[in-house]
């Protein structure tokens, strides 16, 4: 067994200590927002926060975790309550199928907790890890600025 | 005949509407008349909408999310012709088990087919309501009107659809039209609607099919044959079978398969079946850098796609060019997922296949079961943008889970399954020639495309990746091109532009070196990207603006608005300030000709050391005919922009004589945040009442084109074999 701090709740775990935490948080917490995308390290859509740092949960073995609170993307607010970077992301409508959209929130998390006031390249450069395939970049980035708190870009106005 | 109903319709009144109708009459037969959208195929209201005694609307779709908004979208035509709030309708997609077939979800189809049907079965519903209402009150139905699925008439009288609906039969064949609502009274459609999908996306909901967990699931991984072809020679089974977790081993033929009680379990005991298998491979892959070549010299039927003859016209110069485009592939983030569950009933599968009746025949024949024992149901997975290991992968599931009978089998594919097993898009080649006139004008033009097949999803067994594995496998259609006006290969190979002279041909090659099928756009990427470069190319050889350029040879008035829109919003001038390394390019394209217009102008930044494009500052504008979405149709054209940006620059699916060599993100690069656009801005052109025109492609091509025009003006150099790589242009550049 091992126990295990997630939004900050305590579990004890019945699983072989290799497991990727990836595999605890969806098969056995069942917390859906951590997505497998390459197993890798690659993609980011596996992204959550240890420590305050977002990590990589596909590469992340739960024998490492003991004492390290784990924050997954169910931990930052609900759909009636969202947090303030997810609503920056439903204000912004940044996803289409959505699929690496948890694993972006939490990376913007472990970004803005760090730096609260990130410049543009600041801001593409900590996204970096994470990738997007249906091209949402812009609106992602656009709900990085507001839940930074700066000003939007100009949209487009022909509603 | 057609029945009639009276167009004048809507008088805001309080928040409600007043709606006047005049009934079809009892004679009136609409069976000689073409139905609308998907309503030819199934013809009956009820099979689309359906109002319970408690008011709740269910509306049917046989399309499914696939991250497009599709659900947000027709759910709002629904609420807007039933005149109810969003939140009132309750939508059901692609389920082979309750929903209409409506084929596959792709082609940029779903607002043409299931838009149109749902627009007027959902009109038409309303119409029987009030007609019903007008009885039951004993007025007049002009005197009604209705507010979020109650209607009112006169005096206070009042009847909700529920009880209305409860004494009415919904089965009854639509009419070619009649019931809708003027689009001047729109409340709901035309509104930027919030995405109804994205809160639970956002908080870890649990929406697509790799999230489902029912009660005594098995996880499962499939071990792929290395190489197509390859044949199993041995493997220890005991070994894996003794790991722990381990429920059972699947061995097939050339089939391998593990199943346990964990997923991590499965992994495990998956790479352990892996490393003791031994294969015996052939080389059947073509030498990358030769493929273009390669289609360009297979057997291939010759399509002849149009010829136009004018006058002959004196020409001042001639110039022709040849365009290709490598392997590529989808790359969905999430790899393919299935679950499939095996009883008395015969098969259930959840799957994010893009079309769920298509997939059942093939199961079945797969399995070897009558189709009436498959169901499968749409659950939503990673964005697809055609077709990927979605189908496969379900297939997998399913095979397994005949093996365990009872227990719901998930399968997800690993990482390098989908880079190396999904089929691609295929390579292609481009030629054309062109002659321009001493005013400037293209007076003559040919072209010739070579393609693989861009269909091989599966309506057959035969098609799905396992069967070949299989000790009895069934027999693989041949290829077959997908005819003109839509077109494969040939899609958008058509011109636009108003042209004397013209013969384009589509040589289809019926051998695929590699495995190849739909993605998104087709054959249109390469078309316009070809076509659109050689009308820049003309141009410069005329020795006029691009922008100008194409309004010269553009009548459609509507073609004409978009294109002078994105100059606008761009604020192109003919003649702009030169910078070196810096440069703007224009594209435009109509998707297949019979879809949505769009235009592109951008600028770019190429790096002359490093032949590195970045782009700049993208302008968009669109024509969709009706927008039902706004927000909707701006999220799909930037996501196309982007993604095939990252197409444009970046991708080519690398391989070897034997192996797919791409088997991740760093042997298949795709765009990242530093590299995407400045900005983005995309502009409608509002047209209402207009049929819906498909959207969610017509931004792959525009861009390509748009990016190797930009660099043109920049670099001063013309590079027409994509990707548009930092090596080939710095290569181009010649530093």
């Amino acid at each position: 067994m091992i126990t295990l701090t997630v939004n900050g709740h305590q579990h004890a775990i019945d699983a072989e200590p290799d497991t990727p935490l990836l595999y605890v948080l969806r098969d056995e917490l069942g917390l859906n927002g951590a997505k497998f995308g390459c197993g890798l390290g690659q993609c980011g859509a596996c992204t959550v926060i240890v420590d305050g740092s977002a990590v990589f949960s596909c590469l992340t073995p739960i024998a490492l975790l003991p004492g390290r609170p784990v924050t997954t993307i169910e931990g930052l607010g609900t759909a009636a309550a969202p947090g303030p970077v997810q609503r920056a992301f439903i204000t912004e409508q940044a996803a289409q199928c959505g699929y690496c959209i948890a694993g972006m929130v939490m990376r913007a998390q472990a970004l803005l907790a760090r730096s609260p006031t990130p410049t543009e390249q600041e801001i593409r450069d900590g996204m970096n890890p994470n990738l997007c395939r249906c091209g949402t970049h812009m609106r992602i980035l656009a709900a990085v600025r507001r839940a930074a708190g700066m000003a939007p870009v100009q949209k487009a106005d022909a509603r | 005949m057609t029945a009639r109903v009276s167009r004048r319709a809507l008088l805001a009144a309080g928040g409600g509407l007043l709606v006047s109708v005049s009934l079809p009459r009892a004679e009136a037969r609409a069976d000689d008349a073409p139905l609308p959208g998907s309503l030819k195929d199934t013809p009956f209201l009820d099979a689309w909408i359906r109002i319970e005694t408690d008011s709740t609307i269910t509306a049917f779709t046989g399309k499914a999310e696939l991250g497009q908004g599709l659900k947000t979208a027709l759910v709002q035509i629904v609420a807007e012709q039933l005149q109810v709030v969003p939140a009132r309708v309750h939508l059901v997609t692609a389920d082979t088990a309750r929903t209409p077939n409506e084929g596959v979800t792709a082609g940029s189809h779903s607002m043409q087919d299931s838009g149109t049907a749902l627009l007027n079965a959902s009109a038409q519903a309303r119409l029987l309501l009030l007609n019903a209402a007008a009885a039951d009150m004993n007025v007049g139905v002009e005197t009604l009107s209705v507010i979020d699925g109650v209607i009112q008439g006169p005096g206070g009288a009042s009847r909700d659809y529920g009880e209305l609906a409860a004494k009415l039969s919904m089965h009854v064949r639509a009419q070619p039209g009649g019931g809708l609502i003027d689009p001047a009274g729109y409340r709901v459609m035309g509104v930027a609607l919030p995405r109804l999908d994205i809160p639970a996306k956002l908080t870890g909901g649990a929406p697509y099919v790799q999230d489902m967990r029912p009660e005594g699931m098995l996880h499962a991984r499939v071990v792929r044959q290395p190489s197509a072809g390859a044949e199993l020679l041995s493997v220890d089974v005991d070994a894996v079978s003794r790991m722990p977790g381990v429920v059972t081993v699947v061995r097939d033929g050339n089939f391998l398969a593990v199943v346990a009680d964990k997923e991590w379990r499965a992994i495990k005991a998956m790479r352990a079946l892996e490393a003791s298998a031994q294969w015996n491979e052939t080389a059947t892959l073509p030498v990358q850098a030769e493929a273009p070549a390669l289609i360009q010299s297979l057997p291939s039927r010759d399509i002849p796609v149009l010829t136009w003859t004018g006058e002959a016209m004196p020409t001042i110069r001639r110039i022709s060019a040849k365009y290709t485009r490598p392997y590529q592939m989808h790359g969905s983030i999430g790899p393919s997922c299935a679950l499939a569950v095996y009883g008395d009933d015969g098969v259930t599968v959840w799957t994010h296949t893009q079309g769920v009746y298509p997939l059942r025949a093939s199961l079945a024949q797969l399995l070897r079961l009558p189709p009436e024992k498959v169901r499968c149901v749409h659950v939503e997975g990673s964005g697809c943008y055609g077709h990927n290991g979605a189908d496969d992968v379900a297939a997998d599931a399913a095979l397994i889970a005949v093996v365990v009978p009872g227990k719901p089998i998930r399968v997800q594919w690993m990482r390098e399954q989908e880079h190396t097993n999904e089929p691609y898009g295929p390579a292609m080649v481009a030629e054309v020639s062109g002659a321009i006139d001493a005013e400037g004008k293209i007076v003559d033009w040919t072209y010739d495309v070579w393609s693989n097949t861009h269909n091989r999803r599966p309506n057959a067994g035969g098609l799905l990746l396992a069967n070949a594995a299989l000790p009895d496998p069934l027999p693989v259609p041949p290829p077959a091109p997908i005819p003109m006006p839509e077109g494969g290969g040939d899609r958008n190979s058509n011109p636009i532009y108003a042209l004397p002279n013209a013969k384009v041909v589509s040589h289809f090659v019926p051998d695929m070196p590699v495995r190849v099928s739909a993605m998104r756009s087709l054959g249109a990427y390469l078309n316009i990207f070809a076509i659109e470069s050689f009308m820049d190319e003309l141009a410069e050889a005329a020795g006029a603006d691009p922008v100008s350029f194409r309004l010269r040879h553009l009548t459609d008035e509507r073609a004409r608005a978009v294109v002078q829109l994105a100059a606008d919003r761009f604020g192109w001038v003919a003649k702009a300030p030169r910078s070196s390394g810096v440069g703007r390019g224009f594209a435009f394209a109509r998707y297949k000709n019979l879809g949505a217009y769009c235009a592109v102008a951008l600028n770019v930044t190429v790096e002359h050391e490093t032949g590195q494009i970045r782009i700049g500052r993208v302008v968009a504008a669109v024509d969709s005919g009706q927008p039902i979405n706004p927000d909707g149709i701006r999220n799909q054209i930037e996501g196309a922009m982007v993604q095939s940006a990252s197409w444009t620059l970046y991708e080519e699916v690398n391989f070897d004589r034997r192996h797919i060599t791409s088997t991740d993100w760093s042997g298949y690069p795709i765009m990242r945040f530093p590299a995407a656009p400045a900005s983005v801005e995309v502009h409608i052109v509002p047209r209402p009442g207009q049929p819906f025109l498909g959207t969610g492609e017509a931004g792959q091509g525009p861009m390509a084109a748009a990016i190797a025009n930009a660099l043109r003006d920049a670099a001063g150099v013309r590079v027409r074999d994509l990707p548009l790589s930092a090596g080939r242009v710095k290569a181009a550049i010649g530093v």
